[in-house]
Order: structure tokens, then C-alpha cells, then sequence
């Protein structure tokens, strides 16, 4: 009963990695298969479309950062395992789910933003500030989740 | 295959689209003094192999094989395509059973790209295997086969096997899961029509004779258009009006190449959107109609030149581009 709390802690952490990367992994899988598109045609465009590319590829690192607040909470970083409550770490559960589920969202999505910015980019390089701009408000959203999945981590007595 | 299998295709369809020719690109062509120069200002532009002859023809023809080898670059399902090669391939089939019906044989008359190369075609039409065919070719190309070896109606054979084409066309149309294809396979048709029509009423054609050549389709009632063209070229204009296609009925009023324009500006307009659309196999099939658009623009420009036309008969002629 006592591992209890500290299976939901860690099924948080995991959920955060998992669910944020795999956001990220199919979101820069678009983006790159524009971007390679693009780059058969015309590599002198190699650099810009990397960086849209890339865009989508924050998420999976946002998952990442509340992994290791997660784990380090629990500290199972430091090799000291905290006793965790079933109810505490059913909270650091629910407070890794927002990068997680936020962040599979927004991956995608940002992706296929990306995609479509990169098309910008094949035809008018020149708007290469512009075409940024839209893949990058779809982080915002990423971002607001991961904010309050940290607030929620550090702050959930332990 | 779902949209986002074109991601690929579509994003290098977008790096390709930079170097097709605009307006203004139209207009500086126009303003060359011969077609040689011409002929210069587009092998400047990449037209042709380094190794192609400069002629018309040989240019033309070379920018028409680069279009069906770039979209075969980007490994997608082809048969996305079909509605566009089904002219092609059915003239194929045409001019095979001319040949083995005539016992002649003409070098150049064949399409090289097709889906049956036209060695094949001679092969199952020689040996009147017609099962070899698609479904949708079989039943036409043994009828129009059996038609002209038994009457010698070329034009016979000829209406069989254009009936057959709009109508495999069609069919492609429906079974479209892409607006743009079911768009075009409509238009195609419908415009299809209107052409039968008003040739048919320039030539005093039976209402048999036009029943049996045309296509129903959504956008045009056949035995309304076949009516108004037993009476005048006014009916069917007057027709025309009340459909989609009334703009067309202005340019048939005005003349036969200004209807020609319109029909091909039409299929221009339909597909202008594309250029917005990031995914999906619309922006690769506009890609193919926009360059076609632009070898066919290419060749009116190029025959008025040879022909000494002057400039603004050219350009009366000149086709709206994609971009």
C-alpha cells in the first residue's frame, strides 16, 4: 500500500515524457517531410526549413523538464524515495497531465502549422519572420501547460 | 492514402511553383521579336535538356514528359492521376485500332507515357484481346473496333471512344475522394458537352448523332443542351445561361477561340485555391494542370510567332496562368 503513491508519481513522470514526446516526434515528422520536399527542390533553403522543423520538437523537451522535476521530487534522483501517500501521488499524477496531453496535442498541430509555414518559405523566403510567427503561437498553449505542470509538481507537499 | 501522405509532394510542388510563369513572364515571351528568340527565352528559363534541339516541338514535348516524371519522383499512389491520363490513353487506343483497322502505320501519332505503353496497345488490339484492357476501355474499344472494320466510319469510331473517354473521366470524378478531381472530371464533361453541341449545330448533326456522343453529367442537362442546339448556336447560348457555365455562353458569342479560353481559364480558376492548401492531393493535380495550362499557352505563342501574327492576336489567345 505504502508503493502506492509512488507508482502514481512515477506513471505522472512517465505519462509527461511519453505523451509530449511522442506529440513532438509526429509533429517534427511532418514538418520534416515538407522541409525535405522543399530542400529536394531548392537546398540553399536548407537552414530556414530546418528551424521550422524544429519548432514542433519543443513539447517533447517540455515533457522532459517535468519528468525530471517529477522524479526529483519524488527523489528518486537522489536515491532517497519519498513515502508517498496514494492521495499525493495521485496529485503529482494529475499535475503532469497537462504537458502530456497538451503537449501530444500541440506537437501535432504545430507540425502541421509547420508544414505549411515551410511552404511559405518555398515560395517567398524573403517572409521567413512571418511564416514563423504561426507555427510559434501554437506554443503558447504548450508553454501555459507546462507552467502549470511545474507550479502544480513543486508545489504538491510531499 | 490520407492527406498527410502528400506532405512531402506538396511542400516540393511549392518549391517547383517559383518557376512557373506568370503573367508577366507570358507578356515578356510575347514581346520577343521571332520564335527563335523565343525558343531562347525559355531554354534561359530551363526549358528543354541541355541536349534537347532547339525546336518547338522537341521543347514542348520534353516540358511535357518533365511534368509525369517529377510527380513519379515523389512516390505517391498514381492512380491519384488517372482522371488526367484517361485523354491520353484513350487516344492511344484510338489511333491503334486506326492502324491495325487501316493497316497503315504512322510514325509520332502515339503517346509514349502511358499506363499501356503502345506496343502493348497495337499487341491486344492486332490480337483483339480487348480483356487485356481496364474495364472502362474494353467495351468502347471493341465496339469502336468492330465499327470501323465493318462500316470504315472513322468519325464513328472516333465519337465511340471520346464517349468512352469523358465517361471513364467521370466515373474517375465520383470515385475522387479530392473536391479538385471531382470539380474537374465535372467541368471536363460539362465543357465536353457544350464543344459536341456547338460543333453539332455548325454541322447539322441529328439529335441521335449528339445523344450518342455526349455525357450526362451534374451540371448540364444532355437533352436540353442537344435541343437548343438542333434549333441555333442562340438556343444554346440562351441554354447556357441558366447554368453554371453562363460566363461561357458570353465567349461563345463572342468566338469559338474566345470560348476555347474560357474553357481553359475556367479550369484555372477551379483550381486556384490549391495554392493555399498545404496538404492533400489537390495542389499536386493543380500542379499538372497549371503546367499544362502553361505548354499549351507556350505553343500558342510560339505558332503565332512562326505564323507572324501580330502581338495582340497572340495575346487575345493567351490563357490565364496559375500564379
Amino acid at each position: 500500500m505504502s508503493q502506492l503513491g509512488i507508482v502514481y508519481a512515477l506513471l505522472g513522470a512517465a505519462l509527461a515524457v511519453l505523451l509530449a514526446g511522442a506529440g513532438s516526434s509526429i509533429g517534427v515528422g511532418i514538418a520534416g517531410q515538407a522541409a525535405s520536399g522543399v530542400v529536394t527542390e531548392d537546398p540553399s533553403k536548407f537552414a530556414k526549413v530546418l528551424i521550422m522543423q524544429l519548432l514542433p520538437g519543443t513539447q517533447g523537451i517540455y515533457g522532459l523538464l517535468v519528468g525530471f522535476i517529477t522524479l526529483s521530487k519524488v527523489g528518486l534522483l537522489g536515491g532517497q524515495v519519498a513515502a508517498l501517500t496514494p492521495q499525493s501521488g495521485l496529485m503529482i499524477l494529475a499535475a503532469c497531465l497537462p504537458i502530456g496531453i497538451v503537449g501530444l496535442i500541440s506537437g501535432k498541430y504545430q507540425g502541421k502549422t509547420s508544414a505549411a509555414a515551410i511552404g511559405i518559405v518555398a515560395k517567398k523566403p524573403d517572409q521567413f519572420g512571418k511564416a514563423m510567427l504561426f507555427p510559434a503561437m501554437v506554443e503558447t498553449y504548450a508553454i501555459l501547460a507546462l507552467l502549470i505542470s511545474i507550479l502544480a509538481v513543486t508545489n504538491i507537499p510531499v | 492514402m490520407s492527406d498527410m501522405e502528400f506532405t512531402y509532394a506538396v511542400a516540393r510542388i511549392r518549391a517547383l511553383e517559383v518557376s512557373l510563369f506568370s503573367a508577366s513572364t507570358i507578356e515578356q515571351l510575347i514581346a520577343c521579336q521571332s520564335e527563335e528568340s523565343c525558343l531562347q527565352f525559355l531554354t534561359e528559363r530551363g526549358w528543354g535538356d541541355s541536349d534537347t534541339p532547339l525546336n518547338a516541338d522537341a521543347i514542348l514535348t520534353r516540358e511535357s514528359e518533365k511534368i509525369w516524371e517529377t510527380m513519379r519522383e515523389m512516390r505517391i499512389d498514381m492512380s491519384v492521376f488517372d482522371v488526367l491520363s484517361y485523354p491520353n490513353l484513350f487516344h492511344n487506343l484510338k489511333a491503334a485500332i486506326k492502324e491495325v483497322c487501316s493497316e497503315e502505320t504512322h510514325p509520332g501519332i502515339f503517346f509514349e507515357d502511358c499506363a499501356i505503353s503502345p506496343k502493348e496497345m497495337m499487341d491486344i488490339i492486332r490480337e483483339k484481346d480487348f480483356s487485356r484492357l481496364p474495364a472502362n476501355m474494353a467495351h468502347a474499344a471493341e465496339e469502336a473496333y468492330e465499327t470501323l472494320l465493318h462500316t470504315r466510319d472513322g468519325q464513328l469510331c472516333d465519337v465511340i471512344i471520346d464517349k468512352a473517354t469523358l465517361e471513364a473521366i467521370y466515373q474517375a470524378g465520383l470515385d475522387a475522394n479530392a473536391d479538385i478531381i471531382r470539380n474537374y472530371a465535372e467541368d471536363t464533361v460539362a465543357v465536353a458537352n457544350i464543344k459536341i453541341a456547338v460543333r453539332s449545330q455548325k454541322t447539322a448533326k441529328s439529335l441521335d448523332f449528339m445523344k450518342r456522343a455526349m455525357v450526362e453529367c451534374e451540371s448540364l442537362s444532355v437533352d436540353q443542351l442537344a435541343k437548343a442546339a438542333l434549333n441555333s448556336m442562340d438556343a444554346i447560348c440562351e441554354y447556357l445561361s441558366g447554368t453554371a457555365y453562363a460566363e461561357g455562353a458570353k465567349a461563345l458569342a463572342e468566338s469559338t477561340s474566345a470560348f476555347e479560353r474560357w474553357c481553359d481559364n475556367r479550369i484555372i480558376h477551379t483550381i486556384q485555391p490549391q495554392k493555399y492548401n498545404a496538404f492533400s492531393v489537390g495542389p499536386l493535380v493543380a500542379y499538372v494542370l497549371a503546367r499544362e495550362n502553361e505548354i499549351k499557352t507556350v505553343r500558342i505563342i510560339l505558332s503565332g510567332k512562326a505564323n507572324n501574327l501580330p502581338d495582340d492576336s497572340i495575346r487575345e489567345r493567351v490563357r490565364e496562368m496559375y500564379v
